[in-house]
């Protein structure tokens, strides 16, 4: 039962907007506004980075310099939004008290520990008692990481990514941007260029990574962008699952997150990802909430498994197509969605799937819910590659309608290159119909239950590949997030 | 008890679209009574207006029930207070299974009322058992709700719902309809081995055949939205014989 203990952050969340809107007041160590050569070299030596780190980040931000001046950001997507002004946000904000890194919990500010606290993160000895070893980004500098020794022993590094600069300098060389590079997109370049900090992890070759590894990203700073980058290499025949979390408090301004994960899974290893990003969704109103531009992407080797699993109730604006790269024969990728938008929020998610290597499998499983007037677009791309022999895919498409304001979308891109392949595309559009909130309301429960039930049974696929006390999180925040779309 | 007074309801948001012009009915605790009608006459408008269906709306009359009206209350408050209905057409809830469902409707109704919820062992329980006496087929409760349900493994569902729930007054909507010898049987095993003094029904049906196997203590006849005769049980059986055909002289004078 501690299991649920870790991540259950309240039982009875009726009757609250955005709980996790609180403001904590820590000292922070902010460097100017706006982005330029010098930001960037601030950032890096702020961190004391070596001399290859910063070279690659003055080399995205000229690339990022170059892309602004050229075609600016990406507009294909079914979202809209106001220019974002670059040089109006704070690229580096970290908590003052973690200028001198902490030794223990007791170094830990205890004002940030009282904020994950109340945000229920088991940062403390429930952690262990969980299973769950964590890593709390924190604004951008991780705070506190537990539980590394006992992974220590089987070889598994978890750890930030600053301190995996510092410590394991040759293994994030060898894989950073080998993903995603850095010319990649507008944000992923954006991200390279100032990336504050992040985790790192490699379960060395044979480990299965016997807990679940978790990190918590919070923006706390006013104006301050978020830019982590992760970073996770399963060596041959490892195992890892991961989870991650993240929520930003209540602010009328608009945040900019522009992350970048990479994940490098090498011959027969597994890395099973999954994410809750429940960033500040904007006021009912949509007046601010975080915009959330963020590159995922794995690399699959010979016999290897990437899995995505992704809830998404929060932000305003969610840019994400998280994407596995099937290089290796036999090599499998799945995606598995669930997109919430409420309110204003408008979510243009979805995934690539690149076929190479030959007898590969996708599996796409995305739910698209729309509410109030929100705005959920389905985006994904299934490529089939000359020299991929026998290659499957599965997609299955659903998108549910709650009120008669909202949108759904689905813009499926195909492209077969190899005639032995094989794809299946599902696609369904429903909406909660008045029969079965009846049906439910005659057995007494209230409306908002009844929706809720519906919501989270036809969410179900989805929701069941997560880990178990996230699936929990997973259905309170559908039920939260659903608040006042109902009724 | 259940009192029905001058009921009068129509379609919501459309005029001239009365179908219950008028019902008089008043079932006591522990009584079973059965409507029976022609198509069209307003028998499931009827079950459903007392469930509060919100695609009607009730223009004149009240619902009592135990001398409150609850023509104002939601169904989920309905619900708490003892109402079941046995739907003609469940619904499909994908991904939803029966027992969690049930387990919140059960939830709901005890918190409601301000009882202690029962623990998921002791529901399990319970669940399991009543999955054997409806004849379920235990492999159908694991899936979504209804979906991909026979007509009558939907129908044994709404028993079983029946059963678990253990409402005080059961509306049964043409439970019947579509149903074989066996099942039929099931369904009226279930009524009468819940009849009670505390516990009254209202079984709305176009045929007599439901009624060989529960044996109402009243008989009533709907037609055109309003109750145009009341007997015993042997009612059931003249309609039987001679249809509905006296009760519809306008239809007999076109024959």
């Amino acid at each position: 039962m501690t299991n649920q203990k870790t991540i259950s952050r309240e039982t009875d969340l009726s009757g609250q907007e955005y709980q996790w809107g609180f403001v904590t007041d820590v000292e922070t160590d902010l460097a100017p506004k706006g982005l330029s050569e010098d930001i960037v070299r601030l950032i890096s030596s702020k961190k004391d980075e070596p001399a290859w780190l910063l070279e690659w980040r003055l080399k995205a931000y000229r690339h990022w310099v170059q892309l602004s001046d050229s075609e600016g950001e990406p507009d294909w997507a079914m979202i809209d939004y106001p220019s974002i002004d670059y040089q109006d946000i704070y690229y580096y904000a970290a908590p003052k008290a973690a200028t001198e890194a902490p030794k223990s919990l007791d170094d830990v500010d205890p004002e940030m520990l009282a904020t994950f606290e109340k945000l229920g993160i088991p940062l403390q000895e429930r952690a262990k008692l969980a299973g769950v070893a964590v890593d709390a980004v924190f604004d951008s500098v991780s705070v506190a990481t537990t539980m590394e020794e006992q992974l220590g022993e089987l070889g598994i590094i978890f750890c930030s990514f600053s301190e995996a600069v510092k410590k394991y300098p040759e293994l994030v060389k060898k894989y950073l941007g080998s993903v995603v590079p850095y010319t990649d997109n507008f944000f992923a370049t954006l991200n390279a260029a100032v990336f504050s900090d992040g985790s790192f992890a490699y379960i060395p070759p044979g480990v299965r990574c016997p807990i679940e590894l978790m990190t918590y990203f919070r923006i706390n700073t006013e104006g301050s962008g978020q830019f982590e980058r992760t970073l996770i290499v399963a060596d041959k025949g490892a195992y890892v699952s991961y989870l991650e979390g993240c929520t930003a408090p209540f602010r009328k301004s608009h945040q900019l997150h522009a992350a970048t994960v990479e994940l490098v899974a090498l011959d027969d290893a597994e890395i099973k990802y999954s994410t809750i990003q429940n960033w500040f969704p904007g006021t009912p109103e949509g007046e601010g909430g975080v915009y959330n531009f963020v590159t995922k992407r794995g690399r699959a080797d010979k016999n290897s498994k990437i899995s995505w699993t992704q809830v998404e109730t929060g932000s305003a604006i969610t840019w994400k197509y998280p994407s596995v790269i099937l290089r290796g024969d036999n090599s499998v990728g799945e995606f598995f969605s669930v997109a919430l938008a409420n309110n204003h929020q408008q979510a243009d998610t979805g995934t690539k799937m690149i076929h190479i290597g030959k007898n590969t499998k996708s599996t796409i499983v995305s739910k698209g819910i729309s509410a109030g007037q929100g705005n959920n677009t389905y985006r994904g791309q299934v490529q089939i590659m000359p020299g991929a022999e026998n290659a499957v895919n599965h997609t299955q498409c659903d998108s549910l309608l709650v009120g008669d304001q909202c949108g759904a979308h689905t813009v499926p891109y195909i492209e077969v290159r190899n005639p032995t392949a094989r794809l299946e595309h599902e696609a369904s559009t429903s909406k909660v119909s008045d029969d079965q909130l009846f049906y439910l309301m005659a057995r007494g429960l209230s409306e908002e239950e009844a929706h809720h039930m519906i919501i989270t049974g036809w969410s179900r696929d989805v929701i069941r590949e997560l880990p178990f006390e996230f699936a929990l999180e997973a259905g309170q925040l559908l039920k939260v997030s659903l608040e006042g779309a109902v009724g | 008890m259940l009192e029905i007074q001058n009921l009068h309801a129509s379609v919501l948001d459309i005029e001239n679209s009365e179908i219950l012009k008028g019902v008089d009915l008043k079932v006591n605790k522990g009584e079973v009574h059965a409507i029976m009608g022609p198509n069209g006459s307003g028998k499931s408008t009827l079950a459903n207006v007392l469930m509060g269906r919100p695609d009607y709306e009730i223009t004149d009359g009240d619902i009592l029930v135990d001398g409150e009206s609850i023509a104002e209350l939601r169904p989920d408050q309905r619900a708490h207070l003892g109402l079941f209905l046995a739907f003609q057409y469940p619904a499909e809830i994908p991904g939803v299974r029966p027992w969690q469902f049930l387990k919140a409707a059960h939830d709901a109704k005890a918190e409601a009322r301000g009882e202690e919820k029962m623990s998921v062992r002791n529901f399990t329980k319970l669940f399991d058992e009543k999955v054997e006496a409806v004849g379920i087929n235990p492999d159908l409760v694991k899936r979504s709700l209804n979906e991909g349900f026979s007509g009558g493994e939907k129908k044994r569902n709404e028993m079983l719902q029946l059963e678990v729930l253990q409402p005080s007054m059961a509306i049964l909507d043409e439970t019947d309809s579509g149903l074989d010898v066996d099942a039929l049987r099931i369904v009226a095993e279930g009524v009468n081995s819940m009849r009670s003094p505390e516990r009254s029904f209202i079984v709305v049906t176009h045929y007599q055949r439901l009624l060989n196997y529960i044996t109402p203590d009243i008989v009533h006849i709907l037609v055109d939205g309003k109750i145009v005769q009341t007997g015993g049980p042997e009612l059931a059986l003249v309609v039987e014989k001679d249809g509905y055909r006296e009760y519809l002289p306008a239809a007999g004078a076109t024959g």
